[in-house]
């Protein structure tokens, strides 16, 4: 039990937001949609993993949460980066045109 | 450590003159082909006064978990392909100077890193070693047939490279199993050749043919014998005419001396159940390709198909695994490869003077240059195994061991001494004589480098025939002792 | 002298090797003279060793020069053997070779290859001494290839005309065939006696098996149907008939085409065991007598019909050694030499005469415009007819003799062909010399003797084709047969004739009637009637045809081998090569490009397809994972 809530509304929660993150994945063409669905599922795992921490009371989970999200953040940057120069080239960032690497 | 030398010298070489410019680099490269030949020639005398000087081989520590070592050492065998290597090479080198390659620094560097990697596989007295020498040499004659090749040479080059890497992998997998059954005394496993020697005669029979059939599928294409040997003619034309020569020449002798040294003691029961097999195949291929350069046009493919039907009885006579047949192999190995070098330059020669190698579009040349007509007989004569030529120790040699295996198959094979004659007479006739064709040739005097490896050539070729002596002096001994390994 | 019996083949090695690499820089004189003296000299050499050997009863003598070639058990020494057999054939082919040299410098005085064409002959001397004196098959193997090589040279000597240039390459390819059978019985020899040296096989041979010992007489015999000439590898000769005449003399009538029945000789145990081998010779050498002696009947070219009455004589000369008359084989050898060099040099003259032309048709008359040729060409005709008592009479003789006495079919076909052989060389001696000329007024006009270079050697050789009977005299008579004596040492099993002298008096006098009535057949059908050559095959009766066409065997051979050969290959190279072979090997090659082509396909670049695969493997992992 966690603030009385119990543990399995976390989960759920958590894999409620990793499905729509996969699913956006998945399904989105835009690539700055895929991109936040990919922060998405990063972070129904940062909240998982802050859940346990919490529910074991080890402080470890939540250590790697930090990494986690410094991770993030520099692929954010890197990531970004890459789209604006995408942009900047084809004027698009839509991912089916961006096959080039198939030949 | 003289071994290790001789392998060493050309790998430097080939670094400075990769790093020279322009026209330096062939002049680098000979004369550091001829310091190696020079030094290969020294170590012969200090083999010739003492076969088991501490001197002359290396055996130092590479992979110490995996019991690999870097072990080079000589014996009358790899003696006389080392020689003949060393020997090619300056050649090789001489040879090029009519032909103004692009890069020179970098087609010289590899003609030497292909002799250090060809050195380096006869030498080897480790197994693992000894494959990576193997394959080390694929690479430099791959580039130099990529780079300096003729006509459709990506896709053929390629061809050759797969195929023979395809043929390769077998023998790491035969070498690995032979690995693993070594040590069973000891319990130390090593890749030393006696060691697996021993571990190949400690298989039964059946593991043994696998053995068998792996290393030879290696080195069968490697020769290559009859019908794996579709690669050859195509890739001999296509490369430039130091890579054919580098090919035909040396490194088709890694598979026969491949077969003699890595494949006959490590599998003699097999040997004795399949080399009739073997012995069979090679001798199809020796009539085979002698029929089919019959009919060729180009001269260098017709030397291609005929250089097929030499190494067919060369194969053949090896794997009767008696004296006569595998002594005659090595001297026929020597011979081949000279005799093959003047022709291959005679090709080339005819391509650079008349434009054309076709031999219908040749003729009269007899005429225009008496001397070049002269020399090219007696490479010929030499080729046709003519008694008095190097040629005809080889072949008598080779034909007596296959008989001592089949009267049947050695008359079989004997077919080559005719249709031998028949090619090379004919194309001879119709290049050099008769009268100048209708669309008109020049042929003007040689130059003075082709010249000179021509008549080196031939010197060689009436040396060795009449007087055969050091060669066998040498591969007499080694080829016994190896041959009591069988029993 | 003997131990200096190397001596004899160095010095026209010497010769070869003066005019091979200066011989553009000598003077004719010179070049031909170094040639001419090499020869010379041993022939010297060659007659003071032949006088130390009369008088010595060490009638073997090896001399060792170096080890050629060992491997283990197979040892083969660099080494001589002067002994009465190979002394004999040392004086023909130094004697002769001589003579002929002489002539050449004559013959082919105005040719551009002159120091070529003494620079070859040269070698020839060399290899064809080196066959002779050989101690074991190996070496006489190498001087049998290497005078096929000179052979191959001097047949297309005049490099420029291709027919010349076929005509050599088919006598080396179909010497080498025969080259093969022999290589093959060395390799015999030495794996059922351990050696290939004479002394040790010829000693050994009675210990193996009949079968092995057949085997290697045929396999040599093989060799030797090359080299001399037999069916079914005779064709070669008449065509290389290309060469200049004294070639055609010295090799392909007096030394080289003899080397097949020096090989058998020198194996004569073998043969004497081998019932089966001898009989096969005797047929062989009888057939082709008779064969090659009806070609000779009807051809027009004065070369040609001496080339295939050489055949036919050394198809006598088979016959002789299959009945076991070794030493009277050598005796024809060596009267052969003599009348066939003569006639060959002979027809050379009449050649030069005429301006090159050597069709007899448009000869004729000319006995009294080249007299000296005239009068030693008859000598050499009446020789080899055999009309006692010139030389062809008692060698031929001696043969027939022990042929009536082997079997009586035999005897009659050697009667056949000899009288046939009489027949023709008359048809060509009165065609030639007597009646009208029949050439162009040009060449009347030309005609000339031949200088004296080239009579002399002629005169010298009728002297001998004269008087060369003396060598072998019939036993009954008396008197010492020496050749027979001479060669006794080396012949193994002898075969003394053993016919009462009545039967010997009648062959004899059969065999000189029979001569007689051909002579005089010829003369009344050529002379007296005034017969002349038909000029155009339309006019011939079937049989003239078949015969003029020599039988259509080229032909044959042309549909049976050579045609079906090129179909082979080419069969082989553009289908079972290309299509089939690196059809495979390039079949592979596409099976797995046209894989990676279809799988290629799933790398789309679509990245949602990628993370949709991505996340369908995972949880086919997943489930995987916990179901199995």
């Amino acid at each position: 039990m966690l603030n009385g809530i119990s543990i399995n509304y976390y989960i759920l929660l958590s894999a409620v937001l990793f499905i729509i993150g996969a699913v956006g994945v998945m399904a989105r063409r835009n690539s700055i949609i895929i991109f936040m669905c990919i922060e998405l599922m990063l972070n129904a795992v940062n909240l998982m993993l802050v859940s346990f921490s919490t529910l074991h009371n080890d402080a470890k989970g939540q250590v790697f949460v930090f990494f986690i999200m410094a991770v993030a953040a520099a692929e954010v940057a890197v990531g970004l980066a890459i789209l604006s120069m995408i942009y900047r080239n084809i004027k698009n960032i839509d991912t089916d045109l961006l096959s080039n690497l198939k030949n | 450590m003289l071994t290790g030398l001789l392998i060493i010298l050309p790998l430097v070489a080939s670094l400075l003159v990769f790093l020279t410019k322009g026209g330096t680099a062939r002049t680098l490269a000979m004369a550091a082909a001829v310091a190696e030949f020079a030094l290969s020639v020294f170590v012969y005398f200090q083999f010739k006064t003492n076969p088991a000087a501490a001197n002359l081989s290396l055996n130092c520590t590479w992979v110490e978990s995996m019991g690999i070592k870097f072990a080079v050492g000589i014996d009358g065998i790899s003696m006389l392909l080392i020689l003949l290597t060393t020997f090619l090479v300056p050649l090789i080198i001489l040879s090029s100077y009519q032909n103004n390659y692009d890069k020179p620094n970098a087609f010289y560097s590899l003609i030497l890193l292909m002799q250090m990697a060809l050195v380096g596989v006869f030498a080897a007295n480790d197994g693992f070693l000894f494959y990576v020498f193997w394959e080390l040499a694929l690479i430099p004659i791959y580039f130099i047939c990529l780079l300096w090749g003729g006509e459709n040479r990506g896709m053929i080059t390629f061809k050759f490279f797969v195929y023979t890497l395809f043929g390769s992998l077998f023998m790491l997998i035969g070498l690995i199993y032979l690995y693993n059954h070594t040590g069973s005394v000891s319990g130390i496993k090593s890749w030393a050749i006696n060691d697996l020697y021993a571990a190949g005669k400690s298989l039964n029979i059946d593991q043994q043919s696998a053995v068998f059939w792996m290393i030879f599928l290696a080195f069968a294409i490697k020769m290559p014998i009859f019908p794996l040997h579709t690669w050859q003619p195509d890739t001999y034309v296509t490369a430039p005419t130091q890579g054919t020569m580098l090919l035909s020449g040396i490194m088709l002798k890694m598979g026969t001396f491949g077969v003699i040294k890595w494949l006959l003691p490590v599998a003699p029961l097999a040997l004795e159940k399949w080399g009739g097999t073997a012995i069979l195949l090679s001798s199809i291929g020796i009539v085979y390709a002698s029929c089919i350069a019959i009919v060729q046009k180009d001269y260098k493919r017709l030397i291609a198909y005929s250089s097929i039907a030499h190494v067919g009885l060369i194969s053949a006579g090896i794997l009767s695994a008696n004296q006569q047949g595998v002594q005659g192999a090595v001297i026929q190995m020597l011979s081949h490869g000279v005799n093959v070098v003047g022709l291959f330059l005679i090709a080339d020669i005819l391509l650079r003077h008349t434009g054309t190698r076709e031999i219908e579009k040749l003729g009269g040349i007899r005429n225009m240059n008496g001397q070049f007509s002269v020399l090219f007989l007696i490479i010929m004569l030499g080729s046709v195994a003519l008694p008095l030529t190097n040629g005809f120790i080889g072949e008598f040699l080779l034909i007596n061991g296959v008989y001592q295996y089949s009267a049947g198959v050695a008359a079989f094979a004997g077919l080559s001494v005719i249709l031998g004659a028949v090619y090379m007479l004919r194309s001879y006739q119709k290049i050099m004589l008769g009268e100048k064709p209708s669309s008109g040739i020049e042929f003007g005097s040689l130059a003075t480098s082709d010249k000179a490896v021509l008549i080196i050539v031939c010197i060689v070729i009436i040396a060795f025939g009449v007087y055969p002596k050091p060669l066998n002096d040498l591969a007499e001994p080694a080829v016994k002792t190896l041959l009591s390994t069988l029993k | 002298m003997i131990k200096l019996i190397a001596l004899v083949p160095l010095f026209p090695l010497i010769g070869f090797l003066i005019n091979g690499f200066f011989g553009k820089k000598l003077s004719k004189g010179l070049s031909g003279g170094i040639a001419s003296v090499s020869v010379l000299a041993s022939f010297i050499v060659a007659v003071l060793a032949f006088l130390e050997l009369e008088h010595s009863t060490n009638k073997s003598h090896v001399v060792e020069l170096f080890s050629w070639i060992s491997a283990d058990t197979l040892n083969i020494p660099f080494e001589f053997l002067y002994d009465p057999l190979s002394a004999w054939f040392l004086l023909i082919i130094t004697g002769i070779g001589f003579l002929i040299h002489i002539y050449s410098t004559g013959y082919m005085h105005d040719d551009a290859g002159f120091s070529r064409f003494f620079t070859y002959l040269n070698l020839f001397v060399f290899f064809m001494l080196l066959l002779v004196m050989g101690n074991n098959y190996l070496i006489m193997f190498v001087g049998w290839e290497g005078v096929g090589l000179c052979s191959y040279l001097l047949i297309g000597f005049w490099f420029k005309n291709q027919a010349y240039n076929d005509a050599a390459r088919k006598a080396f390819v179909m010497n080498r065939i025969g080259d093969l059978g022999f290589l093959l019985g060395i390799i015999l020899i030495f794996v059922s006696y351990g050696s290939i040296s004479y002394g040790d096989v010829f000693s050994r041979a009675g210990v193996s098996s009949n079968a092995v010992v057949t085997a290697i007489a045929l396999l040599l015999f093989i060799g030797a149907m090359g080299k001399s000439a037999q069916i079914p590898l005779y064709t070669w000769l008449p065509d290389a008939m290309a060469g200049p005449t004294p070639v055609s003399a010295l090799i392909h009538a007096a030394t080289m085409v003899t080397a097949g029945i020096y090989m058998i000789v020198r194996s004569n145990v073998f043969y004497s065991i081998s019932e089966v081998a001898s009989e096969t010779v005797a047929i062989v050498g009888v057939v082709t007598a008779i064969f090659a002696a009806t070609i000779g009947l009807l051809q027009n070219d004065i070369k040609k019909i001496l080339a295939y009455s050489t055949v036919s004589q050394l198809g006598l000369m088979f016959l002789g050694l299959g009945v076991g008359a070794f030493s009277s084989s050598v005796f024809h050898v060596t009267t052969h030499a003599f009348f066939k060099a003569l006639l060959f040099l002979g027809a050379g003259s009449v050649i030069h005469a005429m301006g090159g032309e050597q069709d007899i048709r448009k000869m004729g008359g000319l006995k009294g415009k080249i007299k000296i040729t005239y009068i030693t060409m008859l000598l050499g005709t009446i020789a080899i007819s055999g009309i006692p008592p010139f030389s062809g009479f008692f060698s031929k003789d001696e043969i027939l003799a022990h042929t009536y006495e082997h079997s009586k079919l035999l005897w009659v076909l050697g009667m056949i062909a000899s009288m046939l052989t009489a027949f023709y060389m008359f048809r060509m001696l009165f065609l030639t010399f007597f009646g009208k000329f029949r050439g162009t007024h040009e060449q009347e006009h030309h005609l000339h003797e031949s200088p004296s270079s080239m009579t002399i050697p002629l005169m010298v050789l009728a002297a001998l084709s004269v008087l060369g009977g003396a060598l072998g005299l019939p036993e009954f008579w008396h008197m010492p047969n020496w050749m027979s004596e001479h060669l006794s040492p080396i012949i193994l099993h002898k075969n003394p004739s053993a016919l009462d002298h009545t039967t010997e008096w009648t062959l004899m006098g059969l065999a000189v009637v029979a001569a007689g009535v051909v002579i005089y057949f010829a003369h009344a059908m050529f002379i007296t009637n005034g017969v002349l050559p038909l000029e155009n095959e339309e006019k011939m009766k079937p049989w003239q045809k078949l015969i003029y066409n020599k039988y259509y065997v080229d032909e044959f051979y042309d549909a049976v081998i050579r045609k079906p050969l090129d179909l082979i290959s080419t069969a082989f190279y553009k289908f079972l090569d290309l299509q089939v072979i690196d059809g495979l090997v390039n079949g592979v090659g596409s099976m797995v490009k046209g894989t990676g082509n279809v799988v290629r396909l799933l790398q789309s670049g679509n990245i949602g397809f990628y993370i949709v695969s991505m996340v369908l493997g995972v949880i086919l992992i997943l489930l995987f994972t916990f179901i199995i």
